[in-house]
């Protein structure tokens, strides 16, 4: 019997065009082959820019925007699928192969009706009668675990959370019964808490209708949860391919095993946490429409230390960054650094008070001026706060440089010619460069790929052990707490849930929903997803 | 006017962000009430029908803007002339008028009296409809405009008659051939029409068709006792420009209002569900680029009520335009004040009606959670 | 930036801005005839000693031409500028200074806006005595409210950066704000956005003065140019479309090269541009 996918030496190509050069033809895949079985998930991981959504896609025979399939076969039953016409296309795609998108919000027409939607294809291809579409929906809602059920498919895409609306998507690609669903990323927009529900929804779904995926994450832990089989790509070649067991627990190749390696380490906490560089005491806040965010928020913060504030969003961690800041003052509760009060207002403070409070940001693409040089970046804080200049202002960027392990020949790139993680770098440099006390970390490395956002993790920490900088780290992420934090607030709709050192925070008895956010993060470990769901005590409150 | 076709996709692009930004603003109390907020919600009676009743709320909200902003421009148009320097009477009687002469005619025209005491009886005057008596004619501005308001309408209709089905055909056809030589050549057209001038394009008309080939009447005179056929006859040229002025703008918004739709996520999905062209476009596409394409063609109207200003003069025709033209060139105030104010209020009603109608289409107002 | 990259049609444009701006600047030296000279008959047809014709005084179409591109570019270019700087000062302000300011500043263009501009700036000239200047201004001024909108929306775009934010945090004035960290991220499209208001002036201008309120006779420009010489029309006579033509091709340069611009605005959009 052939396999149900067959993908053998796939090439897919695309023209880009760079302002003021000639149009240049980019290999985004190449040399790819894999099989699928029936019923079987294939998980492909990779970093961005490895080719898996482009790969994905190609089960459908589609390329996004230009994308072109240049070479290879792409065997569906046995059949060539790339050489179909426009009307045997359309016969594979959402019958045989149905595909569900990163973001559902998206990708759902605001003008109709879910119901209308999810039994959409089932109907244009003829598969069953409306009736028949409408129980089989019914059937999926109820396998989704959505709310209501029955009246689900009544409301429009915006009157349901995110959560929802991707199990909704994944209902739209099962209700026609297909043989494969591509999954894009199918929990990564979403909040952790939420990630887990949908991720267990959709498991359990594809194992109830045996039917086969391919699902496309960034996150080893994710899909070691999910598939049978894994195939490592980067830069749009195969790495490693091989039983999901076999690559978690014996990974043969050294990319695959820094994958499986990442986060893993721990660092011990600071024994004495007595003192407070930084205080913040009973501070609310809120916008000014009336919208209060932050509820009596208390905590405090060592010198030389890394408080973690931890939560989903909306917790209002990211409110208190800037309560801290200055930019939204407290309407009560005030922030004591190093003994004295802080003005609230960011214009009341003194250009001393705001040198020795430095922030980064969690987009080092918007957080640096396009049109100004590493060395301009850099340099700015050096002159505006200790009125350096020439010679001296170049060396001591070309010392910061050196200490963020990039080196002077980056002096006068442009952020557009910095990847992701050196961008952050600068942008830490920058902090540095102010020689402050205290840097605001918001969720630095969350929009990093996983091994580049561990090197960023390293190097904070490194920086904090030889200037004695202390860190405010607001992250999502349970696994960097574990990494890097001394002390730990975990936030929750705005009030602090809990707070202390992380040895205290972080170990039983838990709250209701601690425990929900520990068991929310994805370990690399086969079958965590089961026994996690088993223990949990609260469901996420996005669903 | 030359200010339609020019200014048009600077102000449609803000009217659609501001009002975008409105609509999420708004829309931002119903739509996220957050749990633990709900008390904090409510307070007054109108925030309780905010909260119940958004897109009534918005749309009586948009209406009241209209009125405040009506009565903003009146203000405006009456008080803003007054505050310029410059003396009515001076000016109407010129620089050499003896002091003798200028006193007597400012209590002739009531100019003695308080500006607030005279805005008050001209504003409930122009609400009753009368805006008193011209100072060159003597004669009731209302009853002039009456007729002359008539004649403007009249050819603005036919304009978007013929002129709102031909930008849509063309905007769509533009977008069926993206990219290919059909959508190129429409590209370069619709960039070169929105630099021509209304006059030039008016008179490059009549010299073809009227003089050259004697198959179109110039000057565009109607009179009372004219049939119908006889008046369409005579208004062929002045809607012909003001239809080649409109559309090429209309239709590059058309064009652009489409491409946005056809590239969002939502037709992808469309897409891969292996559905045919047609029903993408009928079920997917069309139902999202309704909202935008009228607000595209109730902005342009609203440039076409004012594009009648030049080209009636061109064409000679007895319209508003012409009629407030020559009153500024006399400087007959109450004639172009009422002018003004009647040519404002058209624009902002035009303008209100697009947002309306782009509130009525948007589903995330039409059904709130 | 690459001059090879410049595609044909912007070269077109180019080439014909820099054709009306040379006859601008040297037109006593290259108008064969003097601004307000009588050399003829009226309304001679082309050909002969009078390249274009005579008009309806019997002054040589091809000088007037040339001298009121010289009026035309002057007026448009002096009112474009002066809406932009006030439009653009104002915005930026109201963008950087936000709550009240940006409130009153706002509202008020709203105001201004609700008035079609034809409208309004007849209006006002009724009132106004007829001074070269003060047209510039009323110009100017109707014309600074697309600015201020563009303005404010651009620079809220970019105020709302993050690494604007960096800048406030570090504790820099408005100043530095504005003209480091704003200003030069805005360029490009404030760029096309010149052009596109200086196309609209030169077409404004025009209407303005073919409907008799513009530049006042004898001086010459393009669409007084067109109201003189209008009533020839009916008798066959082209003078009037002359410069109406002249009009139209100015503006269609213009609006040619911003097209170039904005697509390559467009196309940059997260690079770093020519820098």
């Amino acid at each position: 019997m052939p396999d149900l996918l067959s993908v053998k030496n796939l090439k897919i190509e695309a023209t880009s065009y760079p302002p003021g050069e000639p149009p240049k033809v980019v290999t985004l895949v190449e040399g790819v082959s894999f099989d699928l079985e029936k019923g079987k998930v294939l998980g492909l991981i990779g970093e961005s820019g490895a080719g898996k959504s482009t790969i994905g896609l190609s089960a459908l025979a589609y390329g996004r925007g230009g994308v072109r399939i240049t070479g290879g076969e792409v065997l569906l039953n046995g059949r060539d699928i790339l050489n179909l016409d426009r009307a045997g296309i359309n016969e594979v795609r959402g019958r045989h192969v149905c595909y569900v998108a990163q973001s559902a919000a998206a990708a759902f027409n605001p003008a109709h009706k879910l119901g209308d939607q999810v039994i959409e294809a089932s109907l244009r291809h003829g598969l069953m009668s409306r009736e028949e579409a409408r129980k089989r929906a019914l059937y999926l809602f109820r396998v989704l675990g959505l709310p209501n059920p029955e009246s689900f498919g009544e409301r429009y895409p915006h009157q349901v959370s995110g959560g929802q609306l991707q199990r909704a998507m994944t209902a739209m690609a099962l209700c026609p019964n297909p043989e494969l669903i591509v999954f894009d990323e199918p929990t990564t927009a979403l909040d952790v808490t939420t990630q887990i529900d949908v991720l267990a929804a959709i498991k359990h779904a594809i194992e109830e209708t045996h039917t086969a995926a391919l699902y496309i994450t960034h996150d080893l832990a994710v899909v070691a949860q999910i598939s049978d089989n894994i195939m490592v790509l980067r830069h749009g070649k195969t790495v490693e391919y091989g039983t999901t067991k076999q690559v978690i627990e014996a990974p043969r190749e050294d990319y695959t095993r820094a994958l499986v390696n990442v986060r893993q380490a721990k660092r011990e906490e600071a024994g004495d946490q007595s003192g407070a560089l930084l205080k913040i005491e009973h501070v609310h806040a809120g916008y000014g429409n009336g919208f209060k965010v932050l509820h009596d928020v208390s905590m405090h913060l060592p010198q030389g230390q890394t408080l973690a504030i931890v939560g989903e969003s909306g917790s209002g961690k990211s409110t208190l960054a800037r309560v801290i800041t200055g930019l939204l003052p407290p309407s009560e509760g005030r922030i004591m650094f190093d003994g004295k009060e802080l003005p609230k207002a960011l214009k009341g403070r003194a250009q001393e008070e705001l040198r020795r409070i430095q922030m980064i940001y969690q987009m080092a693409d918007t957080a640096m001026n396009p049109r100004q040089t590493v060395r301009d970046i850099i340099g700015r804080p050096l002159s505006f706060y200790f009125g350096m200049s020439g010679a001296k202002k170049t060396e001591r960027v070309k010392e910061l440089l050196d200490q963020i392990e990039m080196g002077s020949r980056f002096l006068d790139r442009y952020p557009a010619e910095l990847s992701g993680g050196q961008k952050q770098r600068v942008a830490i440099a920058r902090a540095l460069a102010a020689k402050p006390e205290l840097i605001l970390c918001d969720e630095p490395t969350s929009a990093l790929d996983p091994l580049v956002a561990e090197g960023i993790l390293n190097l904070l920490m490194k920086l904090q052990e030889e200037t004695a900088v202390s860190y405010v780290f607001i992250t999502h992420d349970i696994a960097i707490v574990r990494a890097i934090a001394d002390s730990v607030a975990v936030m929750h709709r705005g009030r602090l849930v809990r707070f202390g050192a992380k040895s205290k925070v972080l170990s039983p008895p838990f709250d209701d929903y601690t425990d929900l956010l520990l068991k929310s993060v994805p370990e690399m470990e086969i079958g965590w997803l089961e026994r996690v769901l088993k223990t949990r005590r609260m469901e996420s409150a996005g669903n | 006017m030359g200010s339609g076709p020019i200014t048009g996709p600077v102000l449609t692009e803000g009217t659609a962000r501001d009002l975008g930004a409105q609509s999420a603003d708004l829309a931002g109390v119903p739509a996220k009430p957050h749990p633990t907020d709900s008390a904090e919600i409510g307070g007054t009676s109108w925030r309780r029908f905010v909260f119940r009743r958004p897109l009534a709320a918005l749309i009586l909200k948009r209406l009241g803007l209209s009125i405040g902003l009506l009565f903003a421009v009146s203000l405006m148009i009456f008080g803003g002339v007054e505050a310029l320097p410059g003396d009515f009477a001076t000016t109407y009687l010129g620089q050499s008028a003896t002091p003798q002469a200028v006193e007597n005619i400012r209590k002739d025209l009531g100019l003695d009296r308080p500006w607030s005491e005279r805005y008050l009886s001209w504003l409930g005057g122009a609400v009753k409809g009368d805006f008193g008596t011209s100072w060159a004619s003597k004669q009731s501005v209302s009853e002039q405009i009456a007729k002359r308001l008539g004649n403007s309408l009249f050819l603005a209709f036919f304009a978007a008659l013929i002129s709102v089905p031909l930008a849509v055909g063309l905007g769509m056809l533009a977008v069926q051939f993206r990219n290919r030589m059909p959508d190129k050549i429409i590209n370069v057209i619709s960039l070169a029409a929105i630099s021509l001038p209304e006059f030039f394009i008016g008179y490059l008309l009549i010299m073809v068709f009227a003089v050259e080939l004697g198959v179109a009447t110039f000057p565009a005179t109607v009179y009372d006792t004219m049939t119908l056929a006889e008046r369409l006859s005579a208004i062929a040229l002045p809607v012909a420009t003001l239809v080649l002025v409109v559309l090429a703008h209309m239709m590059r918004m058309t064009r652009a209002a489409i491409l946005n739709v056809m590239s969002s996520a939502y037709i992808e999905t469309a897409e891969l569900k292996g559905l045919g062209t047609f029903r993408i476009i009928a079920r997917h596409a069309a139902p999202n680029a309704v909202a935008p394409v009228i607000n595209v063609i109730a902005l342009n109207l609203a440039y076409l009520v004012v594009g009648v200003v030049v080209v009636e003069v061109v064409f000679v025709y007895p319209g508003m335009g012409q009629y407030m033209v020559d009153a500024v060139t006399v400087r007959d105030m109450p004639v172009v004040q009422a002018c003004g104010l009647i040519f404002a209020a058209f624009y902002i009603f035009l303008n209100m009606a697009a947002d309306i109608l782009a509130i009525l289409a948007n589903p995330r107002l039409r059904h709130p959670r | 930036m690459n001059v090879k990259s410049i595609p044909i049609s912007a070269w077109v444009g180019i080439v014909g801005i820099a054709i009306a701006v040379l006859c601008a600047i040297f037109a006593p030296l290259i108008a064969p005839f003097g601004e307000r000279e009588i050399v003829g008959e009226i309304w001679l047809p082309a050909g002969g000693d009078f390249v274009l014709g005579t008009d309806n005084l019997g002054r040589d179409l091809l000088s007037r031409l040339i001298y009121g591109a010289r009026t035309t570019i002057f007026v448009a270019l002096a009112a474009t500028v002066l809406s932009f700087a006030l439009g653009m000062i104002l915005s930026f302000a109201a963008a950087v200074m936000g709550g009240f300011v940006d409130q009153l500043f706002s509202r008020f263009n709203d105001l201004m806006m609700a008035i079609p501009t034809l409208i309004f700036a007849l209006v006002v000239l009724a009132v106004l005595p007829q001074y070269l200047w003060v047209l510039i201004l009323v110009m100017a001024v109707l014309d600074s409210t697309r600015v201020f909108r563009i303005g404010r929306a651009v620079a809220l775009d970019v105020a709302v950066m993050e690494f604007v934010e960096a800048a406030r945090l570090r504790g820099e004035g408005s100043l530095w704000i504005i003209f480091r960290e704003i200003l030069p991220n805005t360029l490009s499209p404030l760029l096309a956005e010149f052009g596109l208001r200086f196309a609209f002036s030169i077409l404004f201008l025009s209407t303005l003065s073919f409907l008799g309120l513009g530049i006042q006779p004898p001086a010459a420009d393009w669409g007084g140019m067109v109201k003189d010489n209008k009533d020839g029309i009916i008798f066959g006579i082209s003078a009037a479309l002359v410069p109406g033509a002249a009009i139209a091709t100015l503006a269609i340069c213009v609006n040619l090269v911003v097209d170039w611009l904005m697509k390559r605005t467009s196309s940059l959009k997260g690079g770093r541009g020519d820098a």
